[in-house]
């Protein structure tokens, strides 16, 4: 199990409002995690682009930051995924789309498409900022799934990384995983045992987990484990977004057919409503 | 649990009780049976085999407990159309096909279905069969029958009947109207009278009794033939040896074609509508405070209407002004059901001859009004205080219903709110609703911590559309927890999901639970009513059009407590700047204040903001804050590991109270004075700490902030932290 997941990082490069805002989240993200940092640029290489760049990142000279900027014309979407591949780039990091008047947020098509298809671990940032906010409190799934170990392991690393001191684990359990339907107080009493059951059994599988980390990324943080009766991954973003997380830690989606974006699922969900900053790992 | 042994013991217990019960019912029971079967032009004895069928079969098979089944006064409209479309051989075929699909509903588990349909519309339907019901029986009690092919032509011509009444030449007619006015005036008049012995007997079963007796006096006393004229006597009461032997043959002929299908349609609907409805308001009456088992129910009353329709009989459904009288008389369980059934046979058996001494008029007369009671006028300024747009709603499907048919009125009602929610909510096109139709939008989880309550969220919106999420959930809940539903992040709030969540907060009530609304105040209304709809504003409102429940629960909180209460929003509050939990945040506003008399101690919610201009959070929290006299030193006290947030005390350190381990390990404890706060936290006040739930105190030298969750408080929650800030401060004081 590796600690160290993100030994690069990737973030495309577009000349918008928020590119400085971008550019100085990955750069610190880069800081934080001691990786290098590639600036994608979809389009031909210039002096004048190079400069700007250089000078948006002057602050983090003293930080060591190494950085690289990538040019490349085509389509932004295969530009970036080429790209990520050449370099072989762990985390790529993507705006979010802020959907007009009202304050949610969603993942545009080429970041949605990028999504959908990269293989290396995603960060989906909903309000990138020159100044500094602390993450104080993360989300991460434990599902039942491969995957998770994984995840949970790379949140604490991440935790530990962002100087965050709280995490909460959210099992999400399928309601038909409670073979019990309420009809009246006889079947109520029935399924809540079950539900109890499953809970506690959930918890355990979560602590085992745990226990697997170094303790050196585990002590200090306040650790929650909310097991939730409800969809799985919406019901997660939606905890996130009313438990105001800072950032939610998802398992990469396993395999994408057609079926899969009509009937939306899992990473689905929280790309149309994205309820905050969203890494999705792989 | 309790174990079966007692069961039995009490089921033989309280059977007498039950066996009464049920023998009062009956006598309502056999009236409305011979009525609702005659006014959907069946024969009166098809009403009576419905209630019989259906409380031998349901009281068996059945998952209510207290519920009286047979036929209902909603099916009356759509018995008609079937019967004089159809033919009454192929109607019983109609009634035997719904029952299946009801059966069919109870083991797809579609109890929801009711669910679906916005409250008003239902309002509208119901009033519509009401109308249909006094339109056409109330020629009849005034001896006038007529026969127009419209429904509403009958309504049309109630003011020629009268006309035509007042100058009756014929005395037979006469004394048959008077039959039916007298008759009406009983069941008018009935509730208003308070005499033990008068309400020994229930009204329909007056009218039955006096007019039995008054043809007696006229045949034994006087010798002479009942002055009623002969066409206005019910006929065609068959013995119990006729019933058996003229089982009718089910005529298979027309099944093919579209009106005996929509007709079934049509009965399963509304049959299955006012069954569910009837079992969800007798639950609430239930005694013994019990949930139904909606999907049994479902396939008992299915196979108890496919067995009525065989022998001749109309719709099972479970019918609630029975019910209702069957929990009053003290029934306890179904065999309440069965010996209603049991006194009918009894009556059918022995008293059917007697029974065609009742003139039409007469029992007509209870039907007009029942129907009077399903469209009257309370039942339209009821909806018009919930908001204008309920008015629309409510029309568009009454005459939509009455012009059309049920099921058409009942669509355009559905409709109808949906154009009414979208224009309200200004989200034409591929908006508020289509987007978020098919998102499962609520989450449920069971807070962790001291109390484990339940938290349900809601997104976007919840309406009919989507009410059947929410209920899912709630359902879910022993109605002896205590659980908070937080709307604030929900854009719209319809009225019919608000009468829901009102009936749940009654059902908690009751059981000892308790079911709080927060996130509704930032919502706005029509009207005062609370179950006008609500939508969430983008720039609220400075004078609300109406105080939210939790507003008025703080209201009457203010007068328990003898405490000043003002839900007005007061931005300067100077009084909370200086405290460290607030220096990195900015306040908005605060609202729904609770001061007592000095105001020393006010309770309030908070609307403050973190972060600024696109990483801006705005945050609501219901907070309490003790002004003291004198001076303490400044300190945050939290559960130990949560404090470190804080970030304007970041390099404080935990400050360690001697001889209190266990205060300071489960306490994180932070200021400056050391010194000071360590003199200040004595043995009282830590034992106060540690003997009382977790609050989030703060002191900024002459006043304490306390507050608990990351969310509004509930009306419960409020109780106890005013409680507990007032035993914090004598306690320091």
């Amino acid at each position: 199990m590796s600690l160290k997941p993100f030994k690069s990082i990737g973030i495309g490069v577009a000349y918008s409002p928020n590119l400085k805002a971008n550019l100085f989240e990955a750069a610190r993200l880069s800081v934080f995690f001691g990786s290098k940092l590639y600036l994608i640029h979809v389009g031909d290489n210039s002096e004048k682009k190079i400069n700007m760049l250089s000078i948006i990142l002057k602050s983090f000279e003293k930080d060591n930051l190494d950085y690289e900027v990538v040019f490349k014309s085509g389509d932004p979407v295969d530009v970036i995924l080429s790209t990520s591949e050449e370099k072989k780039i762990d985390l790529l990091i993507l705006g979010a789309v802020q959907r007009e008047r009202i304050l949610k947020y969603y993942v545009g098509s080429i970041a949605r498409k990028i999504t959908r298809q990269a293989k290396c671990s995603i960060l989906l940032l909903i309000k990138p900022s020159v100044k500094r906010l602390p993450c104080k409190h993360i989300v991460v799934n434990g599902l039942k799934d491969p995957k998770t170990e994984q995840t949970i392991t790379s949140a604490f690393y991440v935790a530990k990384q962002l100087k965050s001191n709280k995490i909460t684990i959210v099992e999400e359990i399928e309601q038909d995983e409670v073979h019990v339907k309420v009809d009246d107080d006889k079947s109520l009493r029935r399924a809540n045992i079950a539900k109890e059951r499953i809970k506690l059994r959930e918890n355990s599988r979560v602590k085992e987990i745990i226990s697997h980390i170094p303790e050196a990324y585990t002590k200090n943080i306040t650790i929650k484990l909310q097991p939730i009766f409800g969809k799985r991954g919406y019901s997660i973003g939606h905890y996130a977004q009313i438990s105001r997380a800072d950032l939610l830690i998802m398992n990469g989606p396993s395999k994408m057919t057609f079926w899969d974006r009509l009937f939306p699922h899992d990473i689905e969900h929280i790309l149309t409503e994205l309820p905050t900053d969203v890494l999705i790992l792989q | 649990m309790s174990p079966s042994k007692n069961n039995i013991k009490d089921f033989f217990k309280t059977l007498p009780k039950n066996i009464f019960s049920g023998f009062v019912v009956s006598l309502i029971a056999l009236p409305l049976g011979l009525g609702l079967a005659m006014a959907s032009d069946a024969p009166p004895i098809a009403g009576i085999i419905a209630a019989i069928v259906g409380g031998v079969i349901v009281s068996i098979l059945g998952g209510s407990h207290v519920t009286i089944v047979g036929p209902g006064n909603g099916l009356v409209g759509v018995l008609l159309v079937a019967i004089t479309t159809l033919g009454i051989e192929t109607a019983y075929v109609a009634i035997m096909c719904s029952g299946v699909l009801l059966l069919l509903l109870g083991f797809f588990r579609m109890g929801a279905l009711a669910d679906f349909f916005p409250s008003s519309a239902i309002q509208g339907m119901l009033a519509a069969i009401g109308l249909i019901i006094l339109g056409k029986q109330f020629h009849i009690m005034l001896a006038h029958k007529i026969k127009r092919a419209d429904t509403v032509d009958y309504l049309l011509e109630i003011p020629y009947t009268i006309n035509d009444a007042v100058h009756y030449e014929n005395k037979g007619l006469i004394f048959a109207a008077l039959a039916g006015i007298l008759s009406l005036a009983i069941m008018l008049f009935y509730s208003k009278i308070r005499n033990k012995y008068l309400q020994l007997i229930p009204a329909p079963m007056w009218i039955v009794i006096l007019s039995i007796g008054f043809s007696y006096y006229f045949e034994l006393g006087l010798h002479e033939p009942n002055p009623i004229a002969p066409e206005y006597m019910i006929s065609g009461i068959p013995n119990i040896q006729e019933i058996i032997a003229d089982l009718p043959t089910p005529n298979f002929s027309g099944i093919w074609s579209f009106s005996f299908w929509g007709s079934v349609l049509a009965l399963t609907l509304i049959a299955s509508i006012e069954s569910l409805l009837s079992i969800k308001a007798v639950d609430k009456l239930d005694p013994e405070k019990r949930r139904s088992n909606v999907n049994r129910d479902l396939k008992a009353l299915g196979l108890a209407t496919i067995g009525s329709g065989l022998l001749g009989g109309l719709n099972v459904v479970t019918v609630i002004a029975r019910s209702s009288v069957n929990v009053n008389q003290g029934a306890t369980n179904r065999s309440a059901n069965f010996f209603h059934a049991l006194f009918l046979v009894f009556f059918i058996v022995f008293f059917s001859t007697q029974l065609t001494r009742i003139p039409l008029p007469a029992l007509m007369s209870i039907l007009v009004y029942t129907g009077y009671k399903l469209a009257s006028p309370k039942v339209i300024t009821k909806i018009f205080s919930i908001g204008k747009e309920q008015l629309i709603i409510f029309f568009v499907t009454l005459i939509v219903t009455l012009k059309i048919g049920l099921i058409t009125g009942i669509l355009m009602g559905v409709l109808t709110t949906f154009i009414i929610h979208v224009i309200i909510n200004r989200s034409f096109g591929y908006g508020l609703f289509i987007r978020n139709l098919l998102k499962p939008n609520v989450l449920m989880y069971k807070e962790q911590g001291d109390k484990d309550n339940y938290y349900v969220s809601v997104k976007h919106f919840c309406s009919f559309l989507n009410y059947f999420r929410l209920k899912k959930h709630l359902n879910a809940i022993p109605e002896d927890r205590d659980v908070i539903v937080d709307f604030s992040l929900c854009n719209f709030v319809d009225d019919t999901v608000l009468e829901n969540i009102n009936n749940y907060q009654e059902l908690f009530a009751k059981r000892s639970g308790h079911f709080d609304v927060v996130g509704l105040d930032m919502h706005d209304t029509e009207t005062k009513h609370p179950f006008a709809s609500r939508r969430l504003l983008p720039v609220p409102n400075i004078i609300k059009n109406s105080l939210t429940r939790r507003q008025t629960s703080m209201e009457t909180l203010a007068e328990d407590y003898t405490l000043n209460y003002n839900p007005e929003k007061k931005k300067e509050v100077p009084f909370l700047n200086n405290f460290a939990f607030f220096s990195t945040k900015q306040i908005n506003h605060i609202y729904n204040n609770l001061s007592d008399k000095n105001s020393d101690i006010t309770l309030f919610d908070i609307e403050f903001s973190e972060g600024e201009f696109i990483a801006k959070e705005v945050i609501r929290k219901t907070m309490l804050h003790i002004d003291l006299n004198f001076v303490i030193p400044e300190f945050t006290l939290d559960k130990e590991g949560f404090l470190e947030k804080v970030s304007a005390f970041a390099g404080f350190k935990d400050i360690p109270i001697e001889n209190h381990d266990d205060f300071s390990n489960r306490f994180y404890l932070q200021g400056e004075n050391e010194a000071g706060i360590a003199k200040f936290f004595n043995d009282d006040v830590t034992h106060f700490f540690e003997s009382n739930p977790y609050y989030h105190v703060e002191s900024n030298g002459n006043a304490l902030l306390i507050f608990g969750k990351e969310r509004l408080a509930s009306i419960k929650e409020i109780k106890a932290l005013y409680d507990f800030g007032k035993r914090l401060k004598e306690v320091i004081s």
